[in-house]
């Protein structure tokens, strides 16, 4: 029997369609599997006090603290010095091996496992250098896990930049420094920020490189060399020993929350970014 | 135009150069955490939950005091304790004789080590000789010790485990724990798994069973803290504040806060067996 | 032009001590690592079963098994699932509904992998062992997981490739009397072809690397898994349950894990570039 070629195709979108639902449907799952147990123990005082009894009772706040010392700092770190790395890179040395050898470099690394860079963090920061397990330890592991990324995604906004735009600017007068900042780097600015904004998202999803370099102590931290626990953390320990699932689930809640205005507050900045450097 | 065009461009180079001295500097001058104000415990996740709550009691009690509690097992509190990553190793077995050269031990308590099932499983009572044979994989049937048809889901906790050191000292003896047991990282995480899995035994710590699991009595002994008092219920290790060389003042005293009678009080009453 | 030269100084030093710091980095973790295994003997590492530290024995085949398992396994799905996504978008869904979908699809790559992993343990793994028997944490549960995991990275670059077909191709093929769906399979997927052979492989890596859902679901029991529902551990949790107690000669075998990792994504990253190079090599040839 001579199935005609328009049946198969019905047949064939069909299936990708009902896929694409399933897709879909597991992300919307994911997402109200969590918020649905969670939302409605976020409260205030959820978000503004500390933990008591392992966690089981009281709230959230030194893990809020936490997450954002560890990763805040990570980035703060790793932003500038990748993008000033990247316009190095791009704009002041000429294409040869050793730039493609640190392209690669770069590539490689950031797709090198999280753990490993824990690994690292923990023998060389936490033991080595003697920082222990603390803020500044779980910010350096971070930051040089996020770098390579920033480096690549801001070296391939640079280079997408037209040259006219450089020539015009130097035409005019300027300065390699003056057309890369005033030119160049705001073109690429939705690029570098998006890749800025993913290695954020990343660094607060980590768990298991800031579990042994940051530490998991649930106290409030004094200064950046005390030991700090962050909310992905909090959630998997809550949630792997059982110690509390209604506070599980809201920690849970709070981080997803906090991600998905990270990749709305990306998402617009791109846009309009986007916008102005076309004009 | 020009100095606002410079002013920005210092802005955006020497910012990052003036941080990256700032990382290094910081490193170079405050490498070793000032642990004189502070006490910081590492290591078992058996002994974790009550250093948590002697820390919170402590905490109340002596406010300013600043104690800090982390997980990662007892071989990873030795550590902590040896290279200075922490003030107190927690160690829920005994030293070796190596060890002990090295480390200073102080017994706070001891704990019965329970095997537990799930409340759904029938079987209430094993032979050292049977778990042995389970957790070795020589028994691999639940209908082969009394309970229903079905296979035997042992599960057992990490190398660095003072729970799984003990564990392996006083049932396995020289045999080894069967590649196929499932591995997990803590006593929480054993619990929960046991929790959900009617095939499954785990071994943990009996101050940590609780209500939700049914531990297994052992040659006929149920595992309570009478039973260990009593010395009839054998399973049991040492829980141990392990640390090297001197310890600093604050460390100290909340050593001998868990060593008073505030301290054992809460420890007996979680669970434990406090040292009368 | 003073202050030109003075910027481009201060990047250089930045530029450099970042490279620095990422070579040392690499140099670091090869240092540690490599002479274990040379200690051991390749062979004892790479193709022995035998892991266990406390009689210093280190084999890791068992673990890289494990990881080989789980990575195939969500590759497949990412597969499926990611290529019907990326053709649906790009051919068959409206052009509204694929520009509200993207960044929906981005959205998954959002949420951290310890939500995945409790979400698996929570619904997916009593599934499992309830209606197709075992501990439910297996080499399924993983993939799955992972599978879903790494959805979204290969959508973006599989929609990238598919983008990247001249229209030229696709109305040809229609010109000449094909249906849009004959057109996928024999124009558009074969034109696109490298490009959807990298994004598995990039997704690949991605699942290889993953950690914290994998010791969640998978169940991290030493022996080599024998099906797709007995538990197994991979190189990444391997690493992750036992870094924090190891010590000398087991730290640096743990050192070592991560080397082999290193030169396995290398590999692969390696392979999806040589493979998306190919792509434009043909167009030229063209």
């Amino acid at each position: 029997m001579k199935v005609s070629p328009v049946t198969t195709q019905r047949i064939a979108v069909g299936f990708m369609w009902m896929l694409t639902g399933i897709t879909l449907a597991v992300l919307v799952f994911i997402l109200a599997f969590i918020l649905v147990h969670g939302l409605p123990h976020v409260t205030w005082t959820f978000l503004t006090q500390s933990p008591s009894s392992m966690g089981r009772e009281g709230g959230i706040f030194p893990m809020i603290l936490g997450t954002f010392l560890v990763a805040g700092l990570a980035v703060l770190l790793a932003a500038p010095i990748g993008v000033a790395t990247a316009v190095y890179l791009s704009e002041y040395t000429r294409e040869g091996r050793l730039t493609l050898v640190i392209r690669f470099g770069a590539d490689c690394l950031s797709g090198v496992p999280s753990i490993i860079f824990g690994l690292f963090g923990f023998v060389f920061f936490a033991i080595t250098l003697g920082m222990g397990l603390s803020v500044l330890s779980g910010s350096l592991t971070l930051a040089l896990m996020v770098l390579p990324t920033i480096i690549r995604t801001s070296e391939e906004a640079i280079r997408a930049v037209p040259t006219s735009y450089r020539e015009v600017s130097l035409g005019l007068g300027g300065t390699r420094w003056q057309t890369v900042f005033y030119v160049v780097l705001r073109s690429a600015l939705p690029g570098i920020s998006t890749g800025i904004v993913l290695s954020l998202g990343r660094s607060i999803s980590e768990t298991a490189a800031v579990m042994l370099t940051a530490g998991s102590a649930l106290r409030l931290p004094r200064s950046l060399f005390d030991s700090s626990r962050t909310l992905a953390l909090h959630f998997y320990l809550l949630s792997r020993e059982g110690i509390s699932m209604p506070n599980a689930y809201a920690t849970a809640s709070v981080l997803i929350i906090a991600i998905l205005a990270l990749n709305l507050l990306a998402y617009s900045l791109m846009r309009r970014f986007a916008v102005k450097a076309t004009r | 135009m020009a100095s606002h065009a410079l002013g920005a461009a210092y802005m955006k180079s020497i910012f990052p150069t003036l941080v990256v001295l700032l990382v290094f500097g910081t490193v170079g001058i405050g490498c070793r955490r000032t642990s004189a104000r502070s006490v910081s415990l590492l290591g078992s996740t058996s002994i974790q939950p009550f250093a948590e709550m002697l820390a919170e009691r402590y905490a109340k009690d002596h406010p300013g005091e600043f104690v800090e509690v982390q997980g990662g097992g007892s071989t990873a509190g030795l550590q902590a304790a040896e290279s200075g990553l922490a003030n107190i190793g927690m160690c829920s077995r005994s030293l070796t004789a190596k060890e002990a050269l090295v480390f200073t031990s102080i017994l706070i308590a001891r704990d019965g080590l329970a095997l537990v099932v799930n409340r759904e499983n029938p079987v209430v009572k094993l032979s050292v000789e049977q778990v042995r044979a389970l957790f070795a994989g020589r028994i691999t049937n639940w209908n082969e010790v009394g309970g229903q048809e079905g296979p035997i889901r042992p599960i057992t906790r990490e190398e660095g485990s003072g729970t799984r050191e003990s564990f392996v000292r006083l049932v396995m003896g020289s045999e080894r724990i069967a590649g196929r047991a499932l591995t997990q990282e803590s006593n929480g995480a054993v619990k929960e798994l046991v929790k959900g899995d009617p095939a499954a035994i785990g071994y943990m710590s009996l101050g940590l069973v609780g209500k939700e699991l049914k531990p297994v009595a052992m040659d006929g002994i149920q595992p309570t803290v009478e039973n260990v008092l009593a010395g009839r219920y054998h399973l049991v290790r040492p829980l141990l504040f392990v640390t090297k060389g001197t310890v600093n003042a604050a460390a100290q005293k909340f050593i001998d806060y868990v060593l008073s009678s505030h301290g054992q009080s809460l420890l007996a009453s979680e669970g434990l067996v406090s040292l009368q | 032009m003073k202050r030109d030269k003075v910027i481009g100084a201060i990047l250089l030093v930045v530029a450099l001590s970042a490279i620095s710091g990422l070579a040392l980095i690499t140099v670091f973790i090869f240092r540690e690592g490599v002479p274990i295994i040379l200690r051991v003997g390749p062979r004892q590492f790479f193709l022995s079963t035998d892991w266990d530290p406390s009689l210093g024995h280190f084999g890791i085949l068992s673990m890289m098994v494990g990881s080989l398992f789980v990575t195939v396994g969500a590759a497949v799905i990412g597969v499926v699932f990611s290529l019907s996504l990326a053709i649906v978008l790009t051919q068959f869904a409206p052009p509204v509904l694929a520009a509200a979908l993207k960044p929906v699809i981005e959205l998954l790559a959002g949420i951290p992998s310890v939500v995945y992993g409790f979400v698996g343990v929570v619904t997916l793994v009593p599934l499992i062992r309830h209606w197709l028997g075992g501990p439910g944490l297996s080499v399924l549960a993983a993939s799955i997981v992972l599978g879903v995991m790494i959805l979204p990275t290969i959508t973006s670059i599989a929609i990238d490739a598919l983008e990247a077909v001249p229209r030229t191709y696709l109305e040809g093929s229609i010109a000449l009397g094909a249906t849009r769906w004959q057109t996928v399979t024999m124009v558009l997927l074969r034109a696109a072809r490298s490009g959807l052979v990298a994004a598995v492989i990039l997704g690949m890596g991605r699942a290889i690397g993953e950690t914290m859902a994998v010791i969640m679901v998978a169940g991290n029991a030493l022996d080599v898994p024998r099906s797709l529902l007995a538990p197994v551990r991979t190189l990444t949790s391997n690493i992750a349950l036992e870094m924090g107690y190891a010590s000398g000669d087991h730290r640096q075998a743990l050192f070592a894990t991560g080397v082999t990792l290193f030169v396995i994504i290398t590999i692969l990253n390696t392979a999806a570039l040589a493979v998306s190079r190919q792509r434009s090599g043909k167009r030229h040839a063209r």
